[in-house]
């Protein structure tokens, strides 16, 4: 169960944004996509949901062209995950989670006994079981992007793409948002996630995918490919990782900008 | 404004309730008052084929012109509430309407041209649809084309120019008219009225109408999957482009079914929806039937006052502008305060 770009090139008809791209996306492990403003990071990830088409090269799910999956077996195993926007009609966070059922449903069908069973777990595993009657637009922003991803298990899909999850979260709501994501690894979930923040990468990501001027720069393991070259390079500052240890003696690796930030 | 949600069968069998009495008191008052009681007995009669023994001149009152009458508003009120809620779910804009899109403009100016050449009712109908359809493909061509960060105001902008378009068009068609006989004609039924209602034209407002609203209803649950961002609809599985298509032709059709029986009547279309869903919430399953329950009784009581509460019968459709413009300001003025 992989999904796999090779040698893509992504973009629009008129123009190219990304080319050479080799990604692979498989069960049960987390992949973050960095780069810096404009690095074309959600033309890549539409182009992987299949929502562009691929310029060059070739996007396959399971071995096949994902161009030859049919529109509603792609959405039960591909789920989209956006950014949080405030623009939606006022459904309620059950109704936003069971129109991922959509493509499990004819055409006319109401939602029935197994599409509300799927959306309730889905609720339920985010912790949004008690807010499901609630408007979108009476929860906080956590709770909002966290209904999206509910919505994209309740797809049941094999893999989640998300583009920036975290951005417009306050720093405990983005502390949420990757404790989720990492949970979903743990139930064998693929996820490919964008973030403006490395330290996102480095909190939850197995491996982490940089592109920059319209193409991969850097890509590998989280712990090799996210060093102080890469991250200067990739954001045109310099940039240190520096490794802290907390008070329950936890380590880890944080970034922080480099000296000539310092003024 | 917080009502309680989520309680949609109340919500509807109340709107059910008032619509019924609304329909009684409506055909009892009038320049020739009537007792509820023959009003009954008259439709009871008319129903199962029998006697009602009341006297032929309320029996022609209740049957040829008021039964119309009410058919009519209902029908009509009914219609532009749903292509209301549709237009706004479909273009993720709670702002637009069928008269805000320029699609009424375009319809009118269809029937408009219809009647300039005194052609049968079918052909109206027609060609008030095929107007409505140019109108709000300009409308949805134009606005996609201007782009823009504000999509929202820009297809109502886009709607208001359209419509001023039309707007000159059915001017033009006036201008030709004949004044004594079309002119007249043509400028009481774009003022919006229903006392062009006649029996013999009922079936055909009511059949377009019918045929526009069941594939909206039994696409109800698809509808709100339309009324996310594209991405999120076709990522969920969604034909967002032939789905949208259908939810155009049947609004328009609804719209133009309506206008070519009543004229222009504005408003009903973007107040109705959203007085919905203040109550009921967005989910369009809840709020296609209660938009129809509260647009025919809105339109059936506007109506019902314009012809009994003044010395003169006033058009509704020129009474639903004082409704509606000052509900379009408070939303609007909401929907600035939400994206400053």
């Amino acid at each position: 169960m992989t999904l796999a770009a090779r040698a893509l090139a992504y973009g629009f008809a008129n123009r190219v944004v990304g080319r050479g791209v080799d990604l692979d996306l498989a069960a049960g492990e987390v992949v973050c996509l960095l780069g810096p403003n404009g690095s074309g990071k959600t033309t890549l990830i539409r182009t992987l949901l299949g929502l562009l088409p691929p310029l060059e090269g070739s996007i396959t799910l399971d071995e096949r062209p994902l161009a030859q999956w049919p529109a509603r077996s792609r959405a039960t195993r591909l789920a989209y995950v956006p950014q949080a926007a405030e623009t939606y009609f006022d459904f309620s966070l059950r109704e936003m989670v069971e129109m991922g059922r959509t493509a499990h449903r004819g055409v006319f069908a109401r939602p029935g006994e197994r599409d509300r069973a799927r959306s309730a777990a889905a609720l339920e595993r985010l912790n949004l079981a008690a807010l499901g009657e609630r408007p979108i637009h009476r929860v906080s922003g956590g709770e909002r992007q966290l209904a999206l991803i509910a919505r994209a298990l309740a797809t049941e899909a094999t893999h989640l793409l998300m583009d920036e999850p975290t951005a417009n979260l306050d720093f405990g709501n983005q502390a949420l948002i990757l404790e989720e994501v990492a949970r979903l690894r743990g139930s064998g979930a693929g996820v490919l996630f964008s973030t403006h923040h490395p330290d996102h990468a480095l909190a939850i990501a197995d491996r982490v995918v940089m592109v920059r001027g319209g193409g991969i720069m850097a890509s590998g393991p989280t712990e090799s490919t996210v060093n102080p070259e890469n991250l200067s390079t990739l954001y045109g500052r310099p940039i240190e990782v520096v490794r802290v240890t907390s008070a329950d003696g936890v380590s880890r690796r944080v970034c922080v900008p480099g000296a000539a930030a310092r003024r | 404004m917080i009502v309680a949600r989520g309680r949609f069968a109340p919500w509807l069998l109340a709107a059910c309730a008032g619509l019924a009495l609304l329909v009684a008191w409506s055909f009892a008052v009038g320049r020739f008052p009537i007792a509820i009681s023959d009003v009954w007995r008259v439709l009871w009669a008319a129903a199962t084929g029998g006697e009602s023994g009341v006297a032929k001149n309320i029996e022609a009152v209740v049957l040829q012109i008021r039964g119309p009458r009410i058919a009519g508003a209902l029908a009509v009120g009914a219609a532009l509430a749903a292509a209301g809620a549709a237009y706004q779910g479909l273009f993720k804009n709670p702002l637009v309407s069928p008269d805000i899109l320029g699609v009424t403009a375009g319809c009118a100016l269809g029937a408009g041209i219809a009647i300039l050449y005194s052609l049968p009712i079918g052909a109206v109908q027609a060609l008030a649809f095929a107007g409505g359809l140019i109108a709000v493909g300009l409308v949805v061509a134009v606005s996609t084309w201007i782009g823009g960060r504000d999509p929202i105001l820009t297809l109502v902008l886009t709607g208001v120019v359209v419509g001023s378009l039309f707007g000159a068009g059915i001017a033009l068609v006036k201008y030709i008219a004949d004044p004594y006989n079309q002119l007249p004609a043509i400028t009481f039924w774009l003022l919006g009225s229903f006392t062009g209602a006649l029996p013999r034209d009922l079936p055909a407002t009511l059949i377009p109408i019918a045929l526009g609203l069941v594939p909206l209803a039994l696409l109800r649950w698809r509808i709100d999957v339309l009324s996310l961002s594209d991405d999120e609809a076709r990522s969920l599985g969604l034909n967002v482009g032939l789905l949208r298509l259908a939810v155009i032709v049947c609004a328009t059709l609804v719209t133009a079914a309506a206008v070519a029986l009543a004229g222009t009547i504005g408003w009903v279309g973007l107040v109705i929806p959203h007085a919905c869903r203040m109550l009921v919430g967005a989910a369009f399953a809840r709020l296609l039937p209660l938009s129809l329950v509260l647009g025919a009784a809105f339109m059936l009581a506007v109506d019902t006052l314009c012809r009994t509460a003044f010395g003169t019968e006033v058009p509704p459709g020129v009474a639903t502008a004082f409704i509606g413009t000052p509900v379009f300001i408070a939303l609007l003025a909401a929907s600035f305060r939400r994206s400053a």
